[in-house]
């Protein structure tokens, strides 16, 4: 099987995330629907044990930590529907992961079409 | 007998989604990008398809890790959006066409790709934002026949496989015997990445390179491995394969009618690129 990460940064999502990560993307999955996001927001404890998460992934639904979500075989698609439950858009996430402010985020993707 | 007219690459991030249903084509962060698929639609002006094959990635809304499909041919007489999660707005059905689809289907399986039919078969941002952007407003002239290449599990297919598919699906296309004009629209990329410490990764020399060589070398492409697409183009450049499958139907040479690159968008480097195979009409009718 290949390697989980040989890319720096840049985790791929196959069979082992895809096993271990199974109850947290369809946790996110679920979110396609409104109710579920609302349920989420009112009880977030009782939706994570609804749906099977582990502690790692409990915990880290809790921090709204993005790698530690990927490292809980969290899959980029579908965690985007967790983030944007929680009102964080790609930018957002993009800053947190990187470890810089949102406008810093957005300036370097700017710099990248100058 | 179905002629194609040609094929269009373009990207589909959400925000463009979003800027379409707030009205924002105009604001200097938009204009730009917007203005650039102007070309596109003067030539599907001429060109006039009845049908757009729409090869694009599910990102979640039809199909989840439980049943996960490389390859998902759509069969429905329309094709309904839903809600994604993140706040696009919900649109019109797009109308199918199922007889298309089963010929689709059955030739493609005759040519031993192995796919999964789909009667019913929601479709995402990555179908719908392209229509919008190539007609825009409620009403298109066009049915569609949605496919779905899987990004999300990996293994997934390789570019070489892609375009392959692609080309199968060109002989398809032309094989079927009703008199309708056909495009074939890919969806996604350029290069962009959502996830990991490398969140934001854009790579204007390799994406460059791609709309260069998927012109007149999509071998030289198809010869990149997977791996090598997420490390040159990020984890959701992976995306260009769809590009690549596109290129396939077209046939062996093409003419570039109308390109644009413009970074970026949203995290993503945005382009579009409408080809036309060698010797097709609407380019000479127009001259």
């Amino acid at each position: 099987m290949p390697p989980e990460q040989d890319i720096p940064g840049t985790p791929i999502f196959g069979a082992a995330a895809a096993q271990r990560g199974y109850a947290l993307n369809r946790m996110c999955f679920s979110l396609n629907d409104a109710a579920n996001r609302a349920r989420l927001l009112a009880d977030e404890d009782g939706f994570c044990a609804e749906f099977g998460l582990n502690a790692e992934q409990r915990d880290a639904v809790r921090r709204r930590d993005v790698l530690a979500l990927l490292r809980a075989g969290g899959n980029a698609y579908y965690l985007c529907k967790l983030a944007g439950t929680f009102g964080l858009n790609v930018q957002d996430i993009g800053a947190q992961q990187t470890g810089v402010s949102v406008e810093a985020f957005k300036a370097k993707l700017l710099q990248a079409g100058a | 007998m179905a002629v194609i007219v040609g094929g269009i690459g373009t990207s589909h991030v959400p925000a463009i989604g979003l800027a379409i249903a707030q009205g924002r084509q105009q604001e200097p962060y938009w204009k730009p990008f917007f203005d650039g698929y102007a070309g596109a639609r003067d030539w599907l002006a001429m060109a006039k398809p009845d049908v757009v094959v729409v090869l694009y990635n599910d990102h979640g809304l039809n199909f989840f890790l439980d049943k996960m499909p490389t390859f998902a041919v759509g069969a429905a007489s329309a094709y309904h959006t839903a809600d994604e999660g993140w706040g696009l707005p919900v649109v019109a059905p797009f109308p199918g066409d199922p007889d298309l689809s089963w010929s689709l289907i059955e030739s493609l399986a005759g040519e031993d790709f192995d796919l999964t039919t789909c009667q019913q078969m929601l479709v995402d941002h990555a179908f719908t934002i392209p229509l919008e952007l190539l007609w825009p407003g409620d009403q298109r002239p066009v049915k569609t026949v949605p496919i779905s290449i899987n990004t999300v599990q990996h293994p997934l297919p390789s570019p070489q496989r892609c375009l392959r598919l692609g080309q199968a699906i060109g002989r398809a296309i032309v094989a079927y015997p009703k008199d309708v004009r056909v495009l074939v629209l890919a969806t996604g990329g350029l290069s962009h990445q959502l996830e990991g410490e490398r969140a934001g990764f854009i790579n204007t020399a390799f994406d460059k390179l791609c709309m260069e060589r998927l012109v007149d070398d999509p071998e030289f492409l198809a010869h990149h491995s997977v791996r090598e697409f997420v490390a040159l183009a990020g984890s959701q450049g992976v995306e260009f394969l769809m590009w690549l499958a596109m290129r396939g139907a077209l046939g062996e040479q093409v003419h570039r009618v109308h390109g644009q690159y413009h970074v970026p968008i949203s995290n993503t480097a945005a382009g579009l690129l409408v080809l036309e195979p060698f010797g097709a009409r609407s380019t000479s009718a127009a001259a």
